[in-house]
């Protein structure tokens, strides 16, 4: 009686290690189905695109593509897509005029002049500014900045592309302090104190000692923060309107590539359109601007950085 | 002191004052910006704004609504970011081999939290929307921002993985515990509170987004608060821009736009808030 008890437990004992053999064999294979989505995203992503960008163009001529007349839903419509790009690089520029200089100095302060009690409460204030939603820069740039700006430039459209531009740049800040100075902040202090031992003031440190050292981390986070404006959305719809002129008058309404497929998927543009594709063609073009530049940012900070 | 020394040390001086300014430059424009929201929705905050249902009538709108949808939204989201997001982060750190497909999946990840939030739009449109025929349901937009936000609670889940630290594997494993075993109870109590973080901090980034929404074609007005999650939906950064978009003819919705700015705001200071306050209670130091 009691051996047999004994050869059940036994018998029990090897189903259950059978068990988790098999558990252990499995549960890594679930993980790495998880782990599949996130390339399964990025295939998704890349083949919706495409598989609507090719019905675009292959139904519009390039000659028509690369031209300057951008007008979708006109009788005899036109696709040009140089409105576009212009709109989105004019932005992005204005964007890149407030935030590099504004950014980079701020994180020269933070990483060398600073103490620690104005740092601690600095960091938290630019993590506050980065939080802020996208559509309320955008409310913002509309209703407050775009009439500040109507008083000193009185020709300025109720929908320009320098005001959402400008706050653009304001959004970006943060984002180029905090990488820029997590760049400043690796170099070693044995640097810094060399050159002040030698008589150096805080700003030569900086400037001749730290900003060069840090060069490969600041450029890549420069490389970013465009990334970043050219695929911004809300604040560019709603403060810059829908004009879509192959212009270089800031003054004026311009719309970016985020904005056209925002206007065109809330309007009335029915699958199977022409204007309906052109919207995945847009996309396809802004998705391989950023990733090149997301690339570029990488090789940039891999290529360039220097090990202490 | 010599001229030149004197020239050097004031510009010095002048670099710390201008540098020092332009720190503040972030402070300045968070001040303008809360000001300007406050002073405009004084009298438009109120509770019957937060309790009322959208109107016509700007004077008896609310965000009632918008609140609901918002939040149904952050449900679907989070569990299947944290699902998705945990377990990419387990994979990536305690299964895969170093290799080629760890940092194939790695650098896939970090191009994608680069992808700009409208592509995101079109592939939850054509996939979710089109594809599983979803339309614009709270599912549809919640998978959406499932996978804006994924790369965020991969990367801080695999932070808060790799921050424990091997001693305490190696000693389970000692005991003879499985690869499974340790994992789920050595290494993820250890981590919950670094994923929980950045769970609340992807979910704060989720409410706050606008563009995949418009894109997916919330509809301009939803009378209806949504019961489920396969009912049409709106959300308070998509009232802020149907209201923004409308203040040309109807002044008052800059004061509504403005009111929900700051219900927004609040909403997401205060996850933000609770995140950090978990982050500093509840991580451990080795």
């Amino acid at each position: 009686m009691n051996h047999t008890a004994d050869v059940k437990n036994v018998i029990k004992k090897n189903i259950e290690k059978n068990k988790n053999k098999k558990r252990e064999k499995i549960i890594p294979n679930l993980f790495l189905l998880a782990a599949s989505i996130s390339i399964l995203t990025t295939v998704g992503i890349v083949l919706t695109l495409a598989f609507d960008a090719y019905k675009f163009f292959a139904k519009v001529p390039l000659k028509e593509i690369f031209s300057t007349e951008l007008a979708p839903l006109a009788v005899n419509p036109s696709f040009g897509i140089l409105p576009l790009i212009s709109g989105t690089i004019i932005t992005s520029i204005i964007a890149m005029c407030v935030a590099i200089p504004i950014g980079l100095t701020a994180a020269i302060y933070l990483s060398e002049y600073a103490k620690e009690s104005h740092r601690k409460i600095l960091k938290p204030i630019m993590e506050l500014l980065a939080g802020i939603p996208t559509i309320v820069y955008g409310f913002f740039a509309y209703s407050f900045v775009t009439p500040l700006l109507m008083n000193l430039i009185p020709s300025l459209g109720a929908k320009n592309a320098l005001s959402p531009g400008i706050v653009m740049g304001i959004m970006i800040i943060p984002m180029v302090t905090s990488l820029s100075e997590d760049a400043m902040n690796s170099v070693p202090n044995a640097m810094r104190e060399g050159a002040l031992a030698l008589g150096s003031t805080k700003l030569e440190v900086a400037i001749k000692v730290v900003l060069p050292a840090a060069t490969s981390g600041i450029i890549s986070s420069f490389v970013l923060a465009i990334s970043r404006a050219i695929g911004e959305t809300m604040i560019v719809t709603i403060a810059s309107g829908s004009s879509k002129n192959f212009t270089l008058d800031i003054t004026q309404s311009m719309q970016t590539m985020t904005a056209y497929i925002v206007e065109f998927t809330s309007g009335d543009a029915g699958s199977g359109t022409v204007g309906y594709y052109s919207l995945y063609a847009v996309g396809l073009i802004l998705f391989i601007f950023t990733l090149l530049m997301n690339l570029l940012a990488q090789y940039i900070s891999r290529r360039y950085r220097e090990e202490y | 002191m010599n001229n030149r020394t004197k020239t050097r040390l004031l510009l010095d001086k002048l670099a710390h004052k201008a540098f020092l300014l332009s720190a503040l430059f972030a402070l300045l424009i968070l001040g303008i910006l809360i000001y300007r929201m406050g002073t405009q929705s004084i009298g438009w905050l109120n509770f019957e704004f937060l309790k009322n249902n959208l109107s016509i009538f700007p004077e008896k709108s609310g965000i009632y609504g918008a609140i609901i949808g918002s939040l149904r939204l952050m449900a679907v989201i989070a569990p299947v970011t944290i699902i998705l997001g945990v377990s990419t982060a387990i994979y990536l750190e305690e299964y895969a081999h170093k290799g080629k497909l760890q940092s194939f999946i790695n650098m896939n990840i970090s191009n994608l939290s680069g992808v700009p939030s409208v592509i995101f739009g079109l592939l939850g449109l054509t996939v979710f929307g089109r594809m599983l025929n979803l339309g614009s349901s709270i599912l549809a937009g919640g998978l959406t921002m499932s996978l804006l936000v994924l790369p965020i609670v991969v990367v801080s889940s695999q932070e808060a993985i790799r921050a424990v630290p091997n001693y305490l594997r190696d000693a389970s494993y000692a005991m003879g515990a499985s690869n499974w075993t340790v994992i789920r109870t050595v290494v993820l109590p250890s981590a919950v509170p670094g994923i929980l973080t950045g769970t609340i901090l992807s979910l704060s980034r989720a409410i706050g987004e606008t563009a995949p929404l418009v894109v997916l074609g919330i509809p301009t007005l939803i009378l209806k608060v949504p019961t489920s999650v396969m009912d049409d939906f709106t959300t308070l950064p998509i009232q802020i821009y149907y209201w923004t978009l409308d203040t040309v003819l109807t002044p008052e919705y800059a004061n509504l736009a403005a009111a929900t700015s700051i219900v927004l705001i609040i909403m997401l200071f205060l996850m933000n808030s609770f995140a950090i306050y978990i982050r500093n209670k509840f991580q451990k130091r080795y």
